[in-house]
């Protein structure tokens, strides 16, 4: 276990992320854009937290400044109880992005093992690791394809594996089947809460779809745009060990219905 | 085929092959009847060209008639007329300069009969790959033999000096009896000049790419000197180089260098720029370093842009090296040897040296590609 691990088992009641008071403005030739304002947020040890808003919202520079892939310009934020950097370096999180991002002249075994190759194992650990992230993705058989040869679905669980990799606590996720059809979707998303399940991992999951959102998360933060901030935070009383099937009930559709509540609501005054 | 036309639907408005077979039979009738060689020789005192004339015309427009409408047909045409045109040429060579209307009429003909082979043979279907490369192989084998013959046919025909044209049979009879010749001059300018010029200007561009696209400051200083030192005329440089690395061919290794290594800084610094934006933050994510980043991700994604510059010097290094043995050499070399033949009126050994340079060219550039499609085998431009 490394050392940011460890430091968060010592103080099990802090929060993995904690956000206080965060800001965000870009400089651009048009005047400052402030992408988030004054964010407060806790996520805690095994929750699926989902961002969700409109384009333009800051759902995914929030993701990004929780992986130090964007500096804030105010607040504060720790990882693991660390500042975003020091967890980046101590390799505390997977990211997936919104496209699959396999390097092409690498094979799906070989794109799994990049990371793993940049931290240095051993060739031994490199081909149980990819051994058992592929079989966790449903991909055991597809080592020796190369990305174009397989589908967007399959490619981007191959990212997905690739994340899980490095074996991370925290998972940060961003819009990663945007570009997926409705029924791969339903798919990867049934697959990825037993993931969630079976790891035990904390989740930050960015997402445009309210029934996505609601069907993964244990918390749906909805942010708003101009200044992108947070709207309402919906702690899911549904079930940890969900099916497909749980989007049919009153509990679900009371979810959703304030969730679409608070997208109209934080979008309203610019109609 | 530039000139042969696509075809479009079942019944196109522009039937090349049936133009082409009636044309073969108007042209051997004209050949048949009128005088081949000045004064009035006719084409029936030559009896083996008058039958080899016939079957062509029989060969050529049996599709056009309905029979031996299959690859035996088309194979028949292909040897006919590789024998027409053995015959033509072989004739001629007896009565160079005193060809008349039937000659070219004959000549006109087998010209056809190769196009309408060709034509053919691109129609030709098969299911086996290695088929369809030997075909893809062939078409082009063709035209190139075509062009050769035709070039034979015209120069003996009118009887053109040597020192404007040489026939290509009287510059393959110098490729032959002159081996020792060429290959010293080969070793001398392609071995020596070319080799190592092109493997230091390239390994020294790209070198320098990776540093100015480390060290930003370099690249508004170095970028716009490299430009300038590729604008340097190579006719001007050349004597320079000479004077400064004496007349061996480390002068005109210097010269290669001059011009490959600013395809290759240009090329390797926009290569390096490829990976997008979500690459390089994946590779932050999994903290990597600068190393690890450029060998992992820049360096790969950079390699088609290396390879065309590969490909650019390849054809550049040639051109330079012959050129600068033009200005102070010793007495060998492929630059060398074309300034001093033309000047002895030896034109046959020109276009040998020539030829040779042409095949190393292509051999060359060849491999490289080769190399090529091996490296950048994930590319969408040759995963096809």
């Amino acid at each position: 276990m490394n050392q940011a691990a460890t430091a968060a088992a010592d103080a099990s009641a802090k929060p993995v992320i904690d956000i206080e008071k965060l800001s965000l403005t870009f400089q651009t030739n048009d005047g400052p854009v402030h992408a988030l304002s004054e964010i407060e947020l806790k996520i805690e040890e095994g929750d699926f937290v989902s961002f969700i808003g409109p384009s333009g919202c800051g759902k995914t520079t929030l993701l990004r400044v929780i992986a130090d892939l964007e500096q804030p310009t105010a607040g504060s934020i720790s990882v693991n109880g660390l500042t975003p950097h020091e967890a980046r370096l101590k390799r505390a999180y997977g990211y997936v992005f919104q496209a699959a991002a396999l390097y092409p002249w690498r094979t799906i075994a070989g794109n799994i093992a990049l990371p793993l190759e940049i931290m240095g194992l051993s060739k031994a650990e490199q081909q149980q690791r990819i051994a058992r992230n592929m079989e966790l993705v449903n991909l055991a058989g597809f080592e020796k394809k190369f990305p174009w040869q397989l589908s967007g679905g399959m490619q981007q669980r191959a990212s997905i594996a690739r994340a899980l990799s490095v074996e991370p606590d925290l998972l940060l996720m961003d819009e990663p089947f945007g570009a997926l059809d409705e029924i791969v979707r339903d798919h990867l998303n049934e697959q990825l809460l037993q993931l969630w399940a079976k790891t035990n991992k904390t989740v930050v999951f960015v997402t445009h779809s309210i029934p996505e959102a609601v069907f993964l998360s244990t918390k749906i933060v909805v942010l708003c745009p101009r200044p992108g901030r947070i709207y309402d935070v919906i702690e899911s009383d549904l079930p940890r060990d969900r099916t497909l099937d749980v989007r049919e009930t009153p509990e679900f559709l009371k979810i959703a219905h304030r969730v679409r509540e608070g997208l109209r609501a934080g979008h309203s005054y610019d109609d | 085929m530039t000139a042969a036309p696509a075809k479009p639907a079942r019944k196109s408005r522009f039937d090349m092959p049936a133009i082409l077979a009636w044309g073969i039979v108007v042209l051997v009738v004209i050949g048949l009847f009128s005088p081949v060689f000045k004064p009035d020789i006719s084409v029936m005192e030559v009896p083996r060209l008058a039958i080899a004339a016939s079957i062509l015309a029989i060969a050529g427009v049996r599709y056009e008639l309905g029979f031996m409408r299959n690859w035996f047909g088309d194979l028949a045409l292909g040897v006919i007329t590789a024998i027409a045109a053995t015959f033509l040429l072989g004739t001629i060579a007896h009565h160079a300069g005193e060809a008349g209307l039937g000659y070219w009429a004959l000549v006109a003909a087998t010209w056809a009969s190769a196009w309408l082979f060709v034509e053919r043979l691109a129609s030709w279907k098969s299911a086996t790959p290695l088929f369809n490369r030997l075909i893809n192989l062939a078409i082009p084998a063709l035209f190139g033999i075509t062009i050769l013959v035709l070039w034979q046919a015209v120069v003996t025909g009118f009887a053109i000096p040597k020192v404007l044209l040489p026939a290509p049979s009287e510059i393959w009879l110098r490729l032959t009896s002159s081996g020792s010749i060429l290959w010293a001059d080969f070793r001398q300018t392609f071995m020596k000049a070319v080799l190592f010029g092109y493997a230091a200007g390239c390994a020294s561009g790209f070198l320098i790419a990776i540093l100015v696209d480390r060290i930003p400051f370099l690249r508004r200083g170095l970028l716009p000197i490299g430009n300038l030192v590729s604008a340097l005329p190579i006719v001007g440089v050349a004597p320079i180089m000479v004077m400064w690395f004496g007349f061996d061919w480390p002068s005109k290794a210097a010269v290669v260098i001059i011009m490959t290594f600013f395809p290759m800084l240009v090329n390797t610094v926009s290569g390096l720029a490829a990976s997008d934006a979500m690459q390089r933050d994946l590779m932050r994510t999994y903290a990597a370093g600068y190393w690890q980043t450029l060998f992992k991700l820049r360096l790969p994604m950079a390699m088609p842009f290396i390879f065309n510059a590969l490909k650019i010097n390849s054809t550049l290094a040639l051109i330079g090296a012959i050129v600068a043995e033009f200005f102070g050499t010793p007495i060998v070399g492929m630059g060398f040897r074309i300034s001093t033949e033309v000047g002895r009126m030896n034109v046959d050994m020109v276009w040998a040296e020539i030829a040779v340079a042409a095949l190393a060219g292509s051999v060359f550039y060849g491999v490289v590609a080769l190399i090529e499609r091996a490296v950048t085998f994930w590319h969408p431009s040759i995963r096809g």
